[in-house]
């Protein structure tokens, strides 16, 4: 290591925005007045998370999380309760199907224009579709989330 | 034989040339493999071996009466023979072939808990096993009415011998199935010790020794157990072959595992009789190349010797403790007298699997998780740690190059 170390052969993956997120996420909070909640668990590596969920009318209100995972997983907690802010359940749905297959495949050619806005926001996480193993490190809070929306308790396993 | 101390008769640069894979890049960079306790790299010896059987003489075992059939049955049987001079067995016939290590021991919980222990007996695992010598006892406590004790561990990650001790008052015990080496803590129980404790109460003991026979001189004999399992793809071998050894008195009294082809001695509608330890617990076309590839193992890592294979990897688990120890952030999770090459650590700030995909962006694989330990690691309150252990092939340089990329990984993420 080198004082000018600008660590560029580590950024593909942890760009600027997960490290800040996941060293600082602004939703980490378990929501004390909420109308759903479920947990999502990685039995392979041991990651689980839980998602609180406020509807404001018929959209989402505010999504807290509680997670105890790496810094994609963190991040893409927290990436998600910011961009699902103010959706509807079915925008919502919507936007984890674009975002797992961007997830997966690293682009989303068949992504709804609609969703450009928050897939632009959420596309840092795409350089996990490299690391097979991490890819549901993004998607598990997703599951969750949908999971609640679903009035489930648990996300089930993909 | 004076390997052990004369160290330049231990060439690591010759050795890496023996394994094919270590020329590799990794995203660019060398590799730096640091991740043998979960599978260790296959010497050309073992590729050589398993190739030229599939060219020259390939056929099943056992049945045939034909040229090939003959010849390879002696190929797979020579494995037997190497398995038995690796471990000091007294007997050929008591190194039982399986697929794995956790199949040796969940023969050993079917037909030894099952067949032999008898309700209400009691078995011994200790505070740092593997799932696969945790769950297989569990099965058989829910089928069979047997008890399953935990011998607990110290905070240095040792056995807690007079906790251990204590297991035994009631004098139920009646098997102790304890690793030999800890896949996440790199401790090496003291097996003398375990196995008088046992025997003085009647019990007999099973060594998990998946990753303790790369790391030792494993005898069977010297150390007194009664069964001691392990697997060929830690020891340089190929997946799909372990080795299930067991007293031969022991195993004559135990039932069938599963039940098949090759493991009997005739079969009609109203009942069959089992063939003769071993091939009563080798029901089916076994793992025939994998034996040969085994066999290939044995002959080259005796070759090298365990003296110097383990004088060097003591040589480089003390560099390792001593640069990572150095690491301002990085904690080295049990600190046992009585180690192998098997090194588990937290950074701060940073979780285990991103510290994992960070030292693999610079061309360093370790593995990271829970390592298939979950109630060890619930007992040093860790959901995950990251993990490097180290083969014969590994060197200094590659140690250093780990030390470097985690004080990258620490800086990037502070």
């Amino acid at each position: 290591m080198t004082p000018s170390d600008n660590f560029d052969d580590l950024r593909d993956l942890y760009q600027e925005v997960i490290l800040d997120h996941g060293r600082r996420p602004r939703h980490a909070v378990r929501l004390e007045d909420f109308d759903t909640t479920a947990k999502g668990d990685n039995p392979m590596c041991g990651d689980r998370v839980q998602v609180w969920v406020k509807f404001d009318s018929d959209t989402i209100g505010r999504v807290g999380f509680e997670a105890r995972g790496c810094a994609i997983s963190i991040a893409s907690a927290d990436l998600m309760a910011e961009t699902v802010q103010h959706r509807t359940k079915a925008d919502t749905r919507k936007l984890f199907e674009s975002f797992r297959e961007m997830a997966r495949t690293g682009t989303c050619p068949a992504c709804d224009a609609a969703l450009d806005e928050p897939i632009e926001r959420l596309k840092p996480l795409a350089g996990v579709h490299e690391y097979p193993s991490r890819v549901k490190c993004a998607t598990l809070p997703w599951h969750a989330l949908i999971a609640a929306l679903n009035g489930a308790k648990e996300a089930s396993s993909e | 034989m004076n390997v052990m101390t004369n160290p330049t008769t231990f060439d690591v640069e010759r050795i890496r040339r023996d394994f094919p894979i270590l020329t590799q890049k990794i995203r660019g960079k060398d590799l730096v493999f640091l991740d043998s306790a979960a599978s260790a790299q296959k010497p050309r010896a073992v590729i050589d071996a398993m190739v030229h059987a599939m060219e020259t003489q390939y056929a099943n075992i056992h049945r045939g009466l034909h040229w090939m059939s003959e010849r390879t049955t002696e190929a797979y049987e020579a494995a037997r023979d190497a398995a038995a001079t690796l471990m000091n067995a007294s007997d050929r016939s008591e190194i039982i072939f399986t697929h794995n290590s956790t199949e040796a021991i969940n023969l050993m919980a079917h037909s030894y808990g099952r067949g032999v222990m008898k309700r209400g007996q009691a078995v011994v695992i200790s505070g740092m096993e593997h799932h696969s010598n945790i769950v297989p006892w569990q099965l058989l406590r829910d089928a069979h009415g047997i008890e399953l004790r935990v011998a607990p561990i110290t905070d240095a990650g040792e056995l807690d011998m007079e906790a251990y001790g204590a297991l035994f008052a009631d004098g139920k015990v009646g098997l102790v199935a304890i690793t030999h080496m800890s896949n996440v803590l790199g401790s090496v129980v003291p097996a003398e010790r375990v196995v008088k404790i046992a025997h003085a109460h009647g019990a007999k003991v099973m060594f998990d020794g998946s990753q303790a026979i790369v790391h030792r001189k494993i005898d069977v004999q010297a150390l007194g157990c009664d069964f001691y399992a392990w697997t060929g793809h830690k020891l340089y071998g190929p997946t799909g072959i372990g080795v299930l050894w067991g007293r031969r008195e022991l195993l004559e009294r135990m039932p069938p595992f599963m039940g098949g082809g090759d493991m009997i001695s005739s079969v009609t509608y109203e009942q069959s009789t089992w063939a003769a330890v071993p091939h009563k617990f080798e029901a089916g076309t076994p793992a025939i190349l994998e034996g040969i590839g085994l066999k290939a193992a044995i002959d080259y890592v005796q070759a090298i010797g365990f003296d110097a294979m383990t004088a060097h990897e003591a040589a480089l688990t003390e560099h390792a403790l001593a640069r990572l120890g150095k690491i301002d952030g990085v904690h080295i999770v049990g600190q046992a007298q009585d180690r192998g090459g098997v090194i588990s650590f937290t950074l701060d700030k940073a979780h285990s699997h991103d510290v994992a995909t960070l030292l693999d962006r610079q061309g360093i694989a370790v593995r990271a998780g829970h390592h298939c330990a979950e109630p060890l690691m619930r007992r040093f309150n860790l959901d995950s740690t990251a993990r490097a252990s180290f083969g014969i092939y590994t060197t200094h340089g590659e140690i250093d190059a780990l030390a470097d990329g985690l004080i990258r990984v620490r800086e990037f993420f502070t």
